[in-house]
C-alpha cells in the first residue's frame, strides 16, 4: 500500500466515503438534535478531492473565521480527523446549547468547552459509522480546538495530506435548525489505514 | 498602479516594487519573504513541509522549504535581483492545535522554521526578522520597496517586522 496515490482513488472509494459521510452526518444530526432538543435537518453530504487552495475558498476564503476540532484516531486504523464549522455557526450552536446569547466576539472558556463537546459528538458520530461500516476498531483521542483563520486551521490537515499529494479529501455537510450550518469534515488516515479501510470493505 | 499579488498554499510569486506579495492564513506553514534592497525585486514563498527528500511525491517544488527557497531565489535572480544582496524575513510555523498525534507531525511548524533557516543560511541569505511559532494563524504582506513584512492575526494588533 505504500505506493497508494490519493489522486487515483477509485470511484468505489468515493462512494464508500460518501456513504460513510451520510451515515456519520445522520448520526451526528441525531446527536445534535438530542443535545439541542430541537429538530435538526441535514443535506446529503458531498465528498470531494480538492486542491489545498480550493478548500479554503470553498469555506469563504483563507481569512474566514472558523472553529476547527482536531483529534487523533487510534486502533485498527490510525490517522486524524478534523471537523470545521464557520465561526458564526459555531456561536449559534454554542448559544443554543448553553441556552443563552453569547456576549462579545470571542468564546469564553466555558463556551470553548461547549464547542469542544459539540465537536466531540459530531466527530464521534463519524467514527462510529466508520467503525460499524468496516468492522474495524477505531478510538478517538482527546480533541483539540482552535478558532482562527480557515487557512491557518486547514494548514494542519493540508500538511498531513501534503506528505501524500497536493489534494485534500473533504466531506461537506449542511445542517439546518433555524439557520443553515455548514460543517466540513476531513478524514486523514495514514497510508496503511487507507488499505485497511478499503480491504475491510472488500474493495481491494 | 501597484498591485498586491496573492500567493496560495504551496505556492510562490515574485514581483517588482511598487507591487507587493501576500499570503493569507499561514498556520503551520512558513511564509518566506526575500528581496534585493537595491533593485527592489522581492518574492514570497508559502511552504508546507520542511524537506522534499523525505517525501516520495515531491514534484510540487514550492511545497517544500528546501526546493521552494531555491526556486524563489532562482526566479528573483531571473527577474534581475543580485543573489549576493538578498535578505529574508520569515513568518508562520505556528502549532495550531495543542497536540497533534502523529509523531513526525509533531512540531511541524517548528520544523518548517528550522528547515527554512537552514536553507537560507546555506544560500548565505541573512534572516533580518522573524515572527514564528505560537499557536495562531497569520496573514502577511511583503513590500519589496521598503522590505516591510506586515503581519496580521485574529484579535491582535498588526505588526510590521
Amino acid at each position: 500500500m505504500a505506493n497508494l496515490d490519493l489522486e487515483t482513488v477509485s470511484q468505489e472509494y468515493y462512494d464508500v466515503l460518501k456513504e460513510l459521510g451520510n451515515i456519520g452526518a445522520g448520526n451526528a444530526t441525531t446527536a445534535l438534535a438530542q443535545m439541542l432538543q430541537c429538530k435538526v435537518d441535514m443535506s446529503v453530504p458531498q465528498v470531494r478531492l480538492l486542491n489545498f487552495q480550493d478548500v479554503a475558498s470553498l469555506m469563504g476564503g483563507e481569512e474566514q473565521l472558523m472553529a476547527g476540532i482536531y483529534l487523533g484516531v487510534d486502533g485498527d486504523i490510525t490517522g486524524s480527523i478534523m471537523f470545521l464549522l464557520e465561526k458564526g455557526s459555531a456561536r449559534h450552536l454554542v448559544s443554543k446549547l448553553m441556552g443563552m446569547a453569547l456576549e462579545g466576539e470571542d468564546f469564553s472558556e466555558m463556551e470553548m468547552s461547549a464547542l469542544q463537546e459539540v465537536g466531540n459528538i459530531i466527530t464521534g458520530s463519524y467514527l462510529n459509522s466508520l467503525s460499524s461500516l468496516t468492522g474495524l476498531c477505531v478510538y478517538p483521542t482527546i480533541p483539540s480546538l482552535a478558532v482562527d483563520m480557515a487557512g491557518a486551521i486547514l494548514s494542519v490537515p493540508a500538511i498531513e495530506f501534503g506528505t501524500l499529494g497536493d489534494k485534500i479529501l473533504l466531506i461537506q455537510t449542511q445542517f439546518f435548525d433555524e439557520i443553515q450550518l455548514d460543517g466540513y469534515f476531513i478524514l486523514i488516515p495514514d497510508l496503511e489505514s487507507y488499505g485497511k479501510i478499503l480491504s475491510s470493505l472488500g474493495i481491494m | 498602479m501597484s498591485e498586491i499579488i496573492k500567493v496560495g498554499m504551496a505556492d510562490l510569486k515574485v514581483c517588482v516594487s511598487p507591487d507587493a506579495v501576500t499570503t493569507l492564513g499561514l498556520g503551520s506553514c512558513v511564509g518566506i519573504a526575500i528581496r534585493d534592497p537595491i533593485t527592489k525585486i522581492g518574492g514570497l514563498a508559502h511552504i508546507m513541509l520542511p524537506d522534499s527528500t523525505q517525501i516520495k511525491n515531491n514534484s510540487n517544488i514550492p511545497k517544500f522549504a528546501d526546493t521552494g527557497i531555491v526556486e524563489l531565489v532562482r526566479q528573483l535572480v531571473a527577474l534581475g535581483a543580485n543573489q549576493g544582496r538578498l535578505v529574508a524575513k520569515i513568518a508562520g510555523g505556528a502549532q495550531m492545535f495543542a497536540f497533534q498525534n502523529k509523531s513526525d507531525m509533531v512540531r511541524i511548524g517548528d520544523r518548517n522554521v528550522e528547515a527554512t533557516k537552514k536553507k537560507l543560511s546555506e544560500l548565505k541569505i541573512p534572516v533580518l526578522a522573524q515572527d514564528t511559532g505560537d499557536s495562531y494563524g497569520r496573514t502577511v504582506v511583503f513590500y519589496p520597496e521598503t522590505g516591510d513584512f506586515v503581519i496580521r492575526a485574529v484579535g491582535k494588533e498588526q505588526r510590521v517586522i
